[in-house]
């Protein structure tokens, strides 16, 4: 097990930036999940990890050695790709010993390592196969075994579960988290799925445009988005955001008046989380309700305030109706203010006075954003 | 008459007409085959056949004096052409697929300066009949010295085989995700590592039809072989056949005969790589 350190990692292809300086530490036996847009640089970060490509600048530390410009097989890195990448001629067992072999290892250790792998990953009746005679589920088990076999002192994961159906994906997911505890293995997991993110992550990382907008503990992240690209792109449904104005205590715009007091005044984007409302008579917030999704335990309103898209999660027993107006209030430590370049404005500068809490407790989705 | 009986007759007729048109289909490709089998188990100098090839007289008399053919002084000349041509053509088929598999695994995997040309040349290659360059490999070979050498006439059957061989294997290795061997590197391969034991392995099946492209266009091949090879011994067997329908007197039936012996070696090739052509290796590898 080790600690890995990435600062200032820099990668282009051709003219094109991908990986603009990141930085990265990940402590000994840490699940750290990185999320962030298509097209981000996930992966690329991930392949400059593992070796797979160097990056233009910046350092790559493993358990404190320098291991920048080190090929992958010197790395101690255990990948799982998203394709699973089995090698098709050989068979599972073989494919689970062939970075033992390669590395020469006692067979008596191979054969036993095979069978405590199988044995986690219920293998068993499996190792004789080849991997086109496995199913979908059955082959990402046998790639996160290869992975495992060698005990590597880092796993990497590309979105390894992001080939399996959704019920599949809720039971490999306890299983990753079962195994991080049972290895204590430092692991870096990229993933688009909410669910995975949130409850895997010791620490979320969210990657965008080549960098990292934030890092911190999943709940940090989901509650105290430092970017109005984080908050929308944390939470399912999104946030949603209305531009307004804030003057004497107060922010405003077109369809809601909120209390809210500020240091600051001016423009400002508010972004709601659809489950932060709630329905009150006297509330600050004026939604026109188009369409109705009902969901049994909770309902969905969407519709237009202020002209602008919104969504209301409301209680199970609440369904309006298309073109009903509702009245809804969402409590102060709920709103997220961002100034016109994005940031964050600090929630105590805003809101430290306000109404009570509402009712409605936050809920996770289980679902994806990407 | 029900519409159960109706659909009956229909499609009896259609499987009778399709039969009988696959079965034509059939006797048209095999009548010209049949025509040679029949031939060389004829008896005779010139044997005659009707309309039905079949032989009048079923003699091994054709195929004896092709295969046991001797020269004056005793040796046994066929067995020595014989050997040419498995020599020769299997020369050129391990030329051409150790040749081939690094340079297409480069052009597959890597960019550098100078691919595009590299492609475009070897294409361009493949566009000429190889008699259009006769002339000028004869020249080249006589300044080597290779002129009626066999290791000569493979280095002429390369020139062609080799570009074919590298476009096959190159989208063999083309159509191998680059997960694979990354996965194989992680995994504590070097690169040739990967290559070799993911990369290989799994173009096996290419491999084995690559080889047998080139060495069927060896085996078959009789312009060349006639320009370059003067002697006798050195003759492959397409140059021997053709000498038995030679300017004097047309021997059909010893042609017909060598015809089939020089067909057995090949069929005997094609049985043994079926085993290895089992598509689909790469299925199930990657994705769900
Ligand atoms: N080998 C490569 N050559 C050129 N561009 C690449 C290469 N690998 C990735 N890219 C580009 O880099 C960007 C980031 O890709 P990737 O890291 O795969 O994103 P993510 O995994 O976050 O979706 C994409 O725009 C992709 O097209
Ligand atoms: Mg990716």
């Amino acid at each position: 097990m080790a600690e890995l350190g990435l600062s200032g990692i820099r990668k282009g292809f051709g003219d094109t930036l991908i990986l603009k300086g990141v930085d990265l530490h990940v402590a000994d036996g840490q699940l750290v999940v990185l999320v962030g847009p298509s097209g981000c640089g996930k992966s690329t970060l991930l392949r400059t990890i593992a070796g797979l490509e160097l990056p233009d600048q910046g350092t790559i530390r493993i358990a404190g050695k320098d291991l920048t410009k080190a090929p992958p097989k010197d790395r101690d890195i255990g990948m799982v790709f998203q394709s699973y990448a089995l090698y098709p001629h050989l068979t599972v067992r073989d494919n689970l010993a062939f970075g033992l072999n390669l590395r020469k290892t006692d067979p008596s250790i191979v054969a036993k390592r095979i069978d405590e792998v199988a044995k986690m990953l219920g293998l068993g009746h499996l190792l004789d196969r080849f991997p086109r005679q496995l199913s979908g589920g059955q082959r990402q088990r046998v790639a996160m075994g290869r992975a495992i076999a060698r005990r590597p002192s880092i796993f990497l994961f590309d979105e390894p579960l992001s080939n399996l159906d959704a019920a599949l994906r809720a039971e490999v997911r306890v299983e990753i988290k079962r195994l991080h505890a049972e290895l204590a293995a430092t692991m870096v997991y990229v993933t688009h799925d909410q669910v995975e993110a949130m409850t895997l992550a010791d620490k979320l990382v969210v990657l965008n445009g080549g960098l990292v907008e934030q890092e911190g503990t999943p709940l940090e992240v989901y509650e105290r988005p430092k970017t109005k690209f984080v908050a929308g792109f944390l939470g399912s449904p999104a946030m949603n955001f209305l531009e307004g104005e804030v003057e004497g205590g107060r922010v405003r715009g077109e369809g809601f008046d909120l209390p809210a007091r500020a240091r600051t005044s001016g423009k400002v984007s508010v972004g709601i989380r659809p489950h932060d409302v709630y329905l009150a008579p006297e509330g600050g917030l004026t939604l026109d309700v188009e369409v109705v999704e009902a969901m049994g335990f909770e309902t969905y309103a969407h519709g237009k305030l202020g002209g602008v898209k919104f969504v209301a999660r409301l209680e199970g027993d609440h369904r309006p109706k298309p073109g009903e107006r509702l009245r809804l209030d969402v409590a102060a430590r709920h709103l997220h203010l961002f100034g016109p370049d994005g940031a964050r404005l600090a929630v105590e500068d805003v809101a430290s006075e306000g109404p009570a809490d509402g009712p409605a407790e936050k809920k996770l989705q289980a679902t994806e954003v990407s | 008459m029900s519409h159960h009986e109706s659909h009956e007759r229909v499609s009896v007729l259609q499987s009778v007409l399709s039969h009988a048109l696959l079965i034509g289909a059939v006797i048209f490709a095999l009548y010209p085959i049949l025509w040679v089998v029949a031939l060389a188990f004829s008896a005779g100098e010139s044997p005659e056949l009707g309309p039905v090839p079949v032989p009048d007289q079923f003699s091994m008399e054709h195929v004896e004096a092709v295969a046991m053919r001797r020269t004056d002084d005793g040796t046994w000349i066929f067995a020595l052409q014989l050997g040419n041509s498995l020599l020769i053509s299997i020369a050129t088929a391990l030329f051409a697929v150790a040749i081939a598999t690094p340079a297409a695994y480069a052009l597959s995997r890597f960019t550098f300066v100078g691919k595009k040309l590299t492609l475009g040349a070897m294409l361009a290659t493949q566009m000429f009949p190889g008699v259009a360059a006769a002339i000028p490999l004869y020249l080249l070979m006589d300044a080597l010295g290779l002129i009626d050498t066999r290791s000569g006439l493979v280095l002429v059957y390369a020139t062609s085989a080799v570009p074919f061989a590298i476009f096959q294997l190159r989208s063999a290795f083309d159509a191998i995700p680059k997960d694979l061997e990354e996965a194989a590197m992680v995994d504590g391969a070097t690169r040739f590592g990967a290559f070799r034991r993911v990369v290989l392995p799994t173009v096996r099946p290419s491999l084995a039809i690559t080889f047998l492209f080139a060495f069927m266009t060896a085996w078959n091949e009789f312009i060349l072989a006639a320009t370059f090879l003067n002697r006798e011994e050195n003759y492959t067997l397409p140059v021997v056949l053709q000498r038995y329908v030679g300017e004097h007197a047309a021997q059909w039936g010893h042609f017909a005969a060598g015809a089939i012996l020089v067909s057995v070696p090949v069929m005997a090739l094609f049985y043994w790589l079926q085993r290895n052509l089992v598509g689909g290796l790469t299925a199930g590898g990657v994705k769900g």
